[in-house]
């Protein structure tokens, strides 16, 4: 395949996921509502995915404290630990590494369950029962996976945050109201905002490529295991564009 | 070679529920169906017969506006499918069932969930007992009401096939399309499945296109039979008239 061919792929691939989005937000402002349906997938969604996404938030805090202490020691500027730590991981660690879980655990299972819905034949069934599957099956796990995203990263960071004072605590001792004074202290608006309002976008990237790539499945089991894995590497990427572009933006403004 | 819209209009019924007319649909350069003509009548078991890819699926998802035709009209209860938007075309479903060739139940659903999920999209006012009422009517017709709370996965073919029936009869549907409902199956099972189909025909009174090459199958449920061959309605008539027929197109599903 040559370079043209490519592209001509990528657009095409970008084209019908923007018509597959926009579908998406024109079916989600009608009613009915999938009320029930949405509220099972927040369940699904959020609450399933908080033990991950708190063990993971608290190993990053623990070793980015036990990694960035040295450095921090041999220019005798310890004591800025915990300010350190705790912007880095609110503004752009937190954020993007649970994102990033997330898109592994989420996208992949959405693509996964769609993809298999599709190639039985599932999505079919709903469909001639006068079931508009798009707005039951996509609408919901999107919407789901846009609320749920920012509040997992809000627990995140906060699990994070206590196990980067557990890591300071390991070589030193700190008080648990001096290391979150220092922190909350200098945290800002412009640190902690910004960063809830992209992982809205980052939920949706999820959210959208794995409805996309389950929706779109073919080609049997082989093709509902290429669906799970290209919902997963798709979103990836489109966190880290999402994440350069947020840090643009936010710059712009005047946040940074 | 007259259109099946003609023959049925000199059998003299007169009460069509799907008119097919000169349907094209074909994915690229396979050209599935070619001048495809058809007429339904009411409480009538029609059977599709044809080779395998002749395009016999492809017709009933067209039917259903599962796919879309490439040209040729498809009026079901006198509305034009393609001309219906979303609403209306979800409308018009609630009328029509439709069993599919892998059932498609909802394995992430017991059973019980499997029947109410169209009860629940479509008759908003209905109390749960209603609903239980229903769902136990549903599966005592296929004389499987001790499933009700097992998983798809755990159901024998032939369980499935008859929890797959009774979740398409469900919503009282006028028309049923039964894509290869026996494929698959154990003779004795597949016996089993055309006795509901009849029973259900009769109970019902609901009008059916049954897609199959299972010719035991295409004798036992029949009222009429259309040949579809290259994309066309070959011929239609009565099993015994296909069956009696010197055409050695016809004759190679008798031998």
């Amino acid at each position: 395949m040559t370079l043209i061919d490519r592209a001509k792929d990528f657009l095409d691939q970008a084209g019908q996921i923007a018509r597959f989005a926009g579908r998406l937000f024109s079916l989600s402002i009608k009613p009915p509502y999938e009320i029930k349906e949405l509220l099972a997938q927040c369940y699904f969604i959020g609450y399933k995915s908080l033990p991950l996404v708190g063990l993971t938030g608290f190993i990053m805090g623990l070793v980015l404290t036990m990694q960035l202490r040295p450095s921090l020691v041999y220019y005798g500027v310890q004591s800025q630990l915990p300010v350190m730590v705790g912007i880095a991981i609110v503004r752009e660690i937190g954020p993007v590494i649970t994102a990033l879980i997330f898109a592994g655990k989420i996208g992949s299972s959405i693509g996964a369950e769609l993809g298999s819905m599709k190639v039985t034949e599932q999505i079919d069934a709903m469909e001639v029962s006068g079931t508009n599957p798009y707005k039951y099956l996509v609408a919901t796990r999107v919407v789901a996976t846009i609320l749920m995203l920012p509040v997992l990263t809000v627990l995140a960071d906060a699990i994070s945050l206590f196990g980067a004072y557990i890591g300071v605590n390991i070589s030193s001792v700190t008080s648990f109201n001096l290391f979150f004074t220092q922190i909350y202290r200098n945290l800002q608006f412009g640190d902690v905002i910004p960063a809830v309002i992209k992982t809205f976008f980052f939920g949706f990237a999820v959210g959208v490529i794995g409805c996309y790539k389950g929706y779109n499945s073919s080609k049997g089991t082989r093709g509902v295991g290429n669906s799970a894995n290209s919902a997963v590497v798709l979103s990836s990427v489109l966190i880290f564009v999402i994440d350069l572009l947020a840090v643009q933006i936010t710059a712009l403004l005047g946040l940074n | 070679m007259k259109s099946a819209t003609t023959k049925s209009a000199k059998r003299g019924t007169h009460d069509p529920v799907i008119i097919i007319d000169h349907l094209y649909k074909g994915f690229g350069d396979n050209k599935v169906l070619q001048d495809f003509n058809l007429t339904l009548n009411k409480q009538e078991n029609l059977v599709v017969l044809g080779r395998s890819g002749s395009g016999k699926s492809v017709l009933i998802k067209c039917i259903i506006g599962l796919l879309t035709p490439d040209s040729g009209d498809i009026i079901v209860f006198g509305d034009h499918v393609t001309d219906l938007d979303h609403a209306a075309l979800d409308r018009l479903r609630t009328k029509i069932g439709f069993l599919f060739q892998s059932n498609a139940l909802y394995d992430s659903m017991t059973v019980r969930e499997n029947l109410e999920f169209p009860l629940r999209r479509h008759w908003f006012e209905i109390s749960q007992d209603e609903v239980d009422s229903l769902v136990m009517e549903a599966l005592e017709n296929v004389s499987l009401p001790h499933t009700v709370d097992m998983m798809p996965a755990e159901l024998s073919g032939g369980m499935a096939k008859r929890v797959a029936l009774a979740r398409t009869m469900i919503l009282k549907p006028e028309i049923i399309l039964y894509d290869e409902p026996t494929t698959g199956l154990d003779p004795v099972t597949a016996k089993e499945i055309e006795n509901l189909i009849v029973k259900l025909q009769k109970k019902y009174k609901t009008s059916s296109i049954i897609i199959s090459h299972d010719m035991t199958c295409v004798k036992n449920t029949s009222d009429r039979v259309v040949l579809l061959l290259d994309g066309k309605c070959y011929t239609d008539g009565t099993f015994d008239e296909l069956k009696n027929s010197t055409d050695e197109h016809i004759r190679q599903f008798f031998e």
